[in-house]
């Protein structure tokens, strides 16, 4: 059994010499791994794969349509992301246990380091995780929303003006691939890895290695997926759909890469979360005490383990068709172009919901915070994200209502994507359940909180509209649709996210955001959101199908008004980022304490949390929730006198740690 | 939500009921909203009342609006509420009463919401059971077939089935009449009263066949024989559009049909059939099947004079795009 009980058990990995050699002082930053090894490493990498795939290829067929050969693409796609890694030294412990050299005695690199550096490096502290995924994941929302602001100026006009149809193309299919796969991380990246272990009173994570490596893969996911513009782009938008995709040029490679890389990223980072919770609750900490943030992280590491694999795999195949002209998607060829939209949508269902549901568990600890008072149904509320986890396999098939596959089926798939509505309509009971003579205290993370819930009730409403066949038969593929998800991801997913940068921050960096331009950058963002994107269910209703430039003219005063919202969106957004560079770097307005007077765990200890968390292994003594209840015991021993645990797992098969 | 809560929280005797005001602003304002909706909205609601698919999905636009409405106005009033009432005062330090569940609501929730979504189900199914298909593309067999008489020929006021099959390919769409010979338009015309049957098909890549007017949208499939059923109610034009992202000029694949009386339909189909057989252009083209393998056409490379101007495909379907083919 893996849990940790000696404050100062020394792991069989930490005996081999220290970090940088023998004389034990530290190699200078730029003669250890990192990221600008790395770059060395994937440009090395991909010039390599490219002319392994000119060798392979060079007598190959070539697609008809295309200029040149995808073999060479794709191989140094795959060359240049073994040796970004390489780089970083992520093989380096590999390396040394194959050679069975002890590892260096680096075991929770990054922990107790200061300066800059280890955030640049192959870092297994997941606090310093969960910081490179943060900076990460708003580097990646605001390329994405660039590409959103370009695709409403060329919507200004009902014809093409600003961009080419070729140039459209490439950034919706940039815009969407960006937001879908790479935000899949928003929340589960930053606050699951920083606080899920915080939460459950753990020292470290699982498999710190599998966490770091997940992290990691996301930049080179983000720079192959951006490289598709130097292809022209792709034209298939975020779904990829075949045959158009085997048409494409070289775009698509990137693409299908990018979002299979993205795909094992999210595998490796469910893989951990999953044993983490299991494995690594601290005593007492019982699955009845278990925060809801901690419980919707532990739901969605289930649905990426195993609804990604499926996209893992429609994305090789892909591959496979386009360089080595194998014919899974094929037609005329005996594939089936039905086949990769069961498998993309197998995974895309499940996808939405890895979006939607961290953002239940955010705004859960939100409420309960600031409304002083317990969560309404506990057990409700992780029923209600277990079954919606559970019921989005079941659904997938109301993306291809009219696509003709399997018709006689879709009263059934209607009836199961009608039932998704119930466990939703649990996270909706326990938020109107908490606020019921609550004392709400309305703080930014509560303003966004409350916003989640405004806009969810709208998506989720809208989602009734779409699962029933005959009405989805004038929505489906509209702009109907298009509004439908950017109310469940956008203004659910991106809000609850928003709601925990203000909440969590101070926790994170012992710095606080303004207040001021905080409230500025909830009200323009509440009410600019609103204003982009319920006129578009009147667009799509009206007849205007998604990733179109052209459209009826009597549609131009609406658009209009939409990219115009849209543009004050993004100057919201723009006032979030200045807001943080402000805060973060001049005025650095300190945060130590406990400012929303939170019981969970992660507030409980120093801010920022010491190296390993705890100095001891805490002792759970009673819910996250207990707000308003007198004689409240605490929520944790967090100095727990020696034997208590070792007490604790006398029993316990495998206990005696 | 006028009265006020009172300054006073800290007296439980004297403090309203909440669950009883709730209900009564909600069962005001929902009872309106449905009204409105019902009464006033829905003659307006799309996609309009040109077919009966057209129909059966304004009814259930509706219809769902209505039943949604009412959940909708009671979660935003209940957050309206409970942020004007139960916010904290300034100066108020205190935490709320702990209150961990409540099995009688929680039951009368999970109920509540269960019988609206086994409601939807079966309104749902029964929707799109009855009137076959309600428009949507229901694949190669469907198993909700519209009533009407098949014949291999077409005349007018007889409620025989009109065939058309609907090709799709990059980035235009092409109507093709097998009752009439095979012949094909560019335009899409149909007569009034009359069952349809759309066979829709791609020679490249997905797209989507979407009239909107009449309420029909199946997904062109390559090699895939996807059948819709409408019958046209009203005279008028209709839009189509491609509706499945199918390359750069997705955006431009758009044209327009008409829906005309049975007798002015049979004069410009027969019209239509006449031209193209003198003009060569049946003969020329490929001999009519349900799907169409762009590799195996067996006019291609022919030359074909004057089709052009007759027809939307022109005669000339793409060349092999696949991987393999030299």
């Amino acid at each position: 059994m893996a849990i940790e009980t000696h404050q100062d058990r020394v792991e069989p990995a930490g005996t081999g010499p220290p970090l940088g050699g023998p004389g034990g002082v530290l190699r200078p930053w730029w003669l250890r791994p990192g990221a600008h090894v790395g770059v060395i490493g994937a440009v090395v990498g991909y010039i390599l794969g490219h002319l392994l795939g000119n060798f392979l290829s060079s007598t190959y067929a070539q697609n008809a349509l295309s200029d040149s050969n995808d073999v060479p693409i794709v191989l140094g796609y795959a060359f240049g992301t073994i040796g970004w890694l390489a780089g970083l030294g992520v093989f380096n412990d590999l390396g040394r246990q194959v050679l069975g050299k002890p590892l260096l005695a680096e075991v929770r690199r990054g922990a107790g380091e200061v300066g800059l550096s280890k955030y640049f490096r192959y870092t297994l502290d997941h606090k310093v995780v969960g910081i490179q995924y943060l900076y990460g994941m708003i580097a990646y929302f605001l390329t994405g929303g660039l590409f959103a602001m370009a695709i409403r100026s060329e919507l200004l006009s009902p014809s093409y003006h600003l961009l080419g149809p070729n140039q459209y193309l490439m950034v919706v299919g940039e815009h969407g691939t960006m937001m879908m796969m790479m935000m899949s991380s928003v929340i589960l990246g930053p606050f699951g890895q920083y606080f899920g272990p915080l939460l459950i009173g753990s020292k470290r994570v699982a498999f710190p290695r599998l966490e770091a490596l997940g992290f990691w893969l996301t930049p080179a996911a983000y720079v192959i997926l951006l490289s598709a513009v130097l292809f022209g782009g792709f034209p298939t938008g975020w779904t990829g759909y075949e045959p158009l995709a085997t048409q494409a040029t070289q775009g698509e490679d990137a693409y299908f890469f990018a979002f299979g890389l993205m795909g094992l990223s999210m595998i490796l980072a469910g893989f951990n979360m999953i044993v983490t919770i299991i494995n690594y609750r601290a005593p007492g900490m019982r699955w009845s005490r278990l925060p809801m943030f901690v419980w919707s992280m532990f739901t969605v590491s289930f649905l990426q383990v195993l609804a990604v694999p499926v996209l893992v795999g429609a994305c090789y195949m892909a591959l496979m068709d386009r360089t080595f002209q194998t014919a899974f998607f094929a037609n005329q060829l005996g594939g089936s172009s039905f086949l990769y939209e069961d498998l993309f949508w197998f995974f895309g269902h499940p996808e939405v919901y890895i979006l939607a549901l961290p953002g239940f568990g955010v705004v859960a600890e939100v409420i309960a915070v600031f409304c002083r008072k317990p969560l309404f149904g506990y057990k409700i509320a992780a029923a209600g994200m277990l079954g919606v986890g559970i019921l989005s396999f079941f659904v997938w098939q109301h993306h291809l209502f009219v696509s003709g596959i399997n018709p006689d089926m879709r009263p059934l798939f209607m009836l199961t994507t009608e039932l998704i509505s119930i466990p939703t309509g649990f996270i909706f009971l326990v938020a109107m359940g908490t606020f019921w003579k609550a004392k709400i205290r309305f703080s930014i993370p509560m303003l966004f909180a409350l916003a989640f819930y405004f806009n969810f009730l709208i998506g989720g409403i809208s989602g009734v509209f779409l699962s029933d066949v005959p009405a989805d038969t004038t929505e489906h593929g509209s702009f109907f649709v298009m509004a439908h998800f950017h109310y469940t991801i956008m203004g659910g997913l991106i809000f609850a996210f928003f709601a925990g940068v203000y909440y969590w921050l101070p926790k994170m960096t012992g710095i606080k955001l303004n207040e001021k331009l905080g409230k500025l950058h909830f009200w323009t963002m509440f009410i600019f959101f609103n204003t982009t994107f319920l006129p578009l269910f009147a667009l799509g209703l009206m007849g205007m199908p998604r990733r179109v430039f052209e459209y009826a003219r009597n549609l131009e005063t609406l658009n209009d008004w939409v990219s115009i919202s849209a543009f004050c969106l993004g100057v919201s957004i723009l006032i979030f980022l200045i807001n943080f560079v402000l805060s973060m770097l001049f005025w650095r307005e300190p945060e130590v304490g406990n400012p929303w007077r939170a019981r969970s765990l992660e507030w409980q200890v120093s801010t920022p949390p010491p190296p390993e968390n705890f100095n001891r292994v805490p002792v759970i003594l009673s819910g996250p929730y207990d707000y308003g209840v007198k004689d409240a015991l605490p929520v944790a021993d967090l100095d727990p006198p020696p034997g208590v645990i070792a007490a604790a797992y006398a029993g316990a098969p495998g206990g005696e740690a | 939500m006028t009265t006020q809560p009172g300054d006073q929280p800290a007296q439980p005797s004297t403090s309203p009921r909440h669950g009883l005001r709730l209900f009564l602003i909600w069962l005001v304002l929902a009872l309106a909203a449905d009204l409105i909706i019902w009464f006033v909205w829905r003659p307006h609601l799309p996609p309009g009342d040109m077919s009966d698919a057209a129909r059966h999905q304004q009814f259930d636009i509706a219809v769902l609006a209505i039943s949604g409405a009412p959940v909708v106005i009671f979660v935003l009033l209940y957050f309206i509420y409970s942020i004007v009432v139960w916010r904290a005062r300034p100066g108020d330090d205190t935490d709320g009463e702990p209150i961990y569940g409540n099995t009688k609501i929680q039951a009368t929730w999970i109920i509540g919401t269960t019988v609206i979504v086994l409601w939807l189900f079966v309104f749902g199914t029964v929707e799109l059971v009855v009137p076959a298909g309600a428009g949507a593309g229901e694949g190669p067999s469907p198993i909700w077939k519209l009533a009407g008489t098949t014949s291999s020929t077409w005349t007018p006021n007889t409620n025989t089935t009109l065939q058309v099959q609907v090709i799709g390919q990059q980035w235009t769409w092409t109507y093709r009449y097998p009752q009439f010979g095979g012949m094909e338009s560019s335009e899409l015309m149909l007569p009034v009263d009359t069952p349809v049957t759309f066979h829709v098909t791609s020679l490249d890549v997905i797209h989507s066949f979407w009239a909107y007017q009449l309420g029909v949208k199946a997904d062109a499939n390559p090699q895939v024989d996807n059948v819709a059923y409408v019958t046209p109610k009203t005279l008028g034009s209709v839009t189509v559009r491609c509706n499945e992202l199918c390359g750069i000029w997705h955006g431009a694949m758009f044209n327009y049909g008409h829906v005309v009386s049975p007798t002015a339909f049979q004069t410009w189909a027969s019209g239509v059939q006449a031209k193209e057989q003198s003009d060569g252009v049946l003969a020329a083209l490929p001999p009519y099947a349900l799907t169409y393998d762009p590799t195996v056409v067996p006019q291609l490379g022919k030359n074909l004079p004057k089709i052009d101007q007759i027809t939307g495909a022109a005669g000339y379907y793409y060349p092999p795009s696949d991987p393999v083919t030299p």
